[in-house]
């Protein structure tokens, strides 16, 4: 059993990048993810690895590209106003079939915003990152442990599918701290064999590229893409479930909100109303089996967000309208209380949908 | 009876380039393939293709090629040098790519010292979206957007690119060389090499900046845009060796 330490959520991720075999960290400080740049700086002149700060987050996510379509373990972390001028290239990025994981701690918005934590980026990951037709696998850890346990399936992941992937966190899990278990760490792996890394003289040249003139050619390339996007909807869909199997009013909410949706169910639960809570792990693919699950035995759905209702709608999507669904978030890097959420429960409780 | 020259370098794809008649981008091809035959390191060379007329790079160099975003190539090549320091990496830009949208780009990675080449195409012109105005178009200079010549008072003036990344510690070699001629083929040859060699010997950035011509968006014939280059472009921009460290180190 390895030992418990105590660890700031971005110091965690940058070490649980390490242990899952990344030596290259390109990345422009913002806050409130710089941690997680200073973290790997200190750390990769000593492992071998390499740190680079960039002159942009557009040049970052560019530095990015090169190094994984060369063929590395490769990861920037940045905040939202960042992950904005990172679009371009993570466009290139999945267009080019290249893997790599990308940090969002989110801070509010938009525009400069603020740089207290927010979930107003979620949009951003799910929807439209970037121009044209492609996805990226976005986990939304609630937990420092478990922003260290993502980290290593996202690089796997990511590898398997070659697409990019994304750690959706907030300022608050970046900045708190909590005991964690790092994983067993794993000694990067040269196995990519369609990389751009020189082809030795053994093979035909390799090129990494999203430009496709044909437009039948183009159509193929993205239709094949999809239908990975498609095996990872069927198979990756991640989701944990709190005293949601006999609830009459079923939370859903992510990353911290879902702390604080968690303790609200408590004190509901202990008022005897039937609150449950399904907190998406991966927001995409969107965890709908997980939903539908409850959507028989539910009244109501209630979307716990910090932002101004943008998850919202894939609920209702999930579950096909089959139920009402409403919403309740604070934005602008305030944090909803428990007892704020309680009073939503309550009034939902008492029949006002 | 024709008689063949010389064999088609094999750091080239044999396939038809697009590039239109009497441009100059094949010329330089060939050089920068012939280059890498001589020193013998296809298997460990990885191009970057910028975006613009050379966007297609990717499919007639014959070593691992990158396919960059508009301007980021220098930030591409960093990240495959930075994950394969023994490769050799060059980016292959025009003025639009290198000067423009990808000036903050090149600035730093010259900064920095980055330890790579940068093939960079000048022909005053945006090509591949049909001649608008460059960072690098003449002052009075006729484009599509620039159609009563380029007023410098509200267009601003054309960067020289080689003598403004000279200024900089990280560059190894700034040198502007023209195709126009058999002796300039030469010399811009022997200067491709030279920056080729430095990388291998881990002396930093360098930029061979080739003043090119674009008859089709110039509205010329290629004998007239060579004479035009002569009579303009090499006024405005001189050849020559803008730093070169020689035997130093950074």
């Amino acid at each position: 059993m390895a030992e418990k330490v105590l660890m700031k959520g971005n110091e965690a991720i940058a070490e649980a990048a390490i242990a899952a075999g990344c030596r290259h960290f390109f990345g422009y400080p913002i806050t409130p993810q710089t941690e997680v740049a200073a973290y790997m700086s200190k750390r990769m002149p000593k492992i071998g690895g390499v740190y680079l700060q960039g002159e942009s987050e557009v040049a970052s996510i560019n530095m990015v590209l090169g190094a994984g379509a060369a063929g590395v373990r490769v990861m920037t972390s940045t905040s939202s106003p960042g992950i904005s001028l990172m679009a371009e290239g993570i466009s290139y990025i999945a267009g080019s079939e290249v893997p790599c994981l990308i940090v969002n701690v989110e801070r509010g918005g938009p525009g400069l915003g603020g740089i207290q934590p927010s979930q107003s980026d979620y949009f951003q990951a799910v929807k439209a990152t970037g121009h044209g037709d492609f996805h990226m696998l976005v986990f939304a850890p609630s937990t420092v442990q478990e922003t260290v346990d993502l980290i290593s399936d996202a690089f796997d992941l990511g590898d398997k599918f070659r697409i990019p992937t994304m750690i959706l966190s907030d300022g608050l899990l970046g900045q708190m701290m909590e005991p964690v278990v790092l994983p067993e760490p794993k000694d990067p792996v040269d196995n990519k064999d369609w990389a751009a890394k020189g082809h030795q003289d053994k093979r035909k040249h390799n090129v990494i590229n999203s430009l496709y003139i044909d437009p039948a050619e183009l159509e193929r390339k993205n239709r094949d893409r999809f239908e990975k996007y498609r095996i990872i909807q069927e198979n990756e869909q991640r989701a944990e479930e709190y005293l949601a199997d006999d609830a009459e009013i079923v939370l859903v909410a992510f990353g911290a909100s879902s702390r604080i949706a968690h303790s609200a169910v408590d004190m509901a639960r202990k008022k005897g109303i039937k609150a449950g809570l399904v907190r998406p792990i991966t927001l995409w693919p969107f965890p709908e089996k997980f939903l539908n699950k409850h959507a028989a035995h539910a009244k109501v759905f209630l979307s716990v967000e910090m932002n101004m209702g943008q998850m919202v709608d894939d609920v209702r999507l999930a579950i096909r309208d089959s139920k009402p669904v409403r919403f309740f978030g604070r934005t602008g890097g305030i944090v909803p209380t428990p007892a704020e959420v309680l009073q939503q429960i309550e009034k939902l409780n008492g029949g006002e949908f | 009876m024709s008689k063949i020259m010389g064999e088609r370098p094999k750091a080239l794809v044999d396939v038809p380039l697009h590039y239109c008649p009497g441009c100059t981008h094949g010329i330089v091809h060939r050089l920068v393939a012939e280059v890498i035959d001589e020193l013998g390191i296809e298997g460990r060379t990885v191009g970057v293709a910028s975006v613009g007329c050379s966007v297609f790079t990717y499919n007639y160099f014959a070593c691992d090629m990158v396919q960059a975003p508009h301007g980021r190539a220098p930030a591409v090549a960093t990240g495959v040098k930075r994950a394969r320091p023994d490769d050799v990496v060059f980016t292959y830009q025009g003025d639009g790519d290198l000067a423009a949208i990808g000036m903050g780009e090149t600035v730093h990675a010259a900064a920095r010292g980055e330890n790579i080449v940068a093939i960079f195409i000048n022909n005053a012109i945006y090509g591949m979206t049909g001649g608008q105005m460059a960072p690098t178009t003449l002052p009075g200079q006729v484009t599509q957007t620039t159609p009563y010549g380029r007023d410098v008072k509200t267009a601003g003036n054309p960067i020289r690119v080689c003598e403004l990344l000279s200024s900089l510690d990280g560059v190894a070699l700034a040198q502007r060389v023209t195709v126009d001629c058999v002796k300039n083929v030469k010399a811009a040859k022997k200067a491709i090499k030279k920056a080729f060699e430095y990388q291998m010997a881990g002396k930093g950035y360098c930029i061979i900046e080739v003043v090119s011509t674009c008859p089709t968006n110039w509205g010329m014939s290629p004998g007239d845009a060579l004479q035009w280059l002569r009579d303009n472009m090499l006024l405005y921009y001189p050849l020559g060796t803008y730093k070169d460290i020689g035997e130093g180190e950074q």
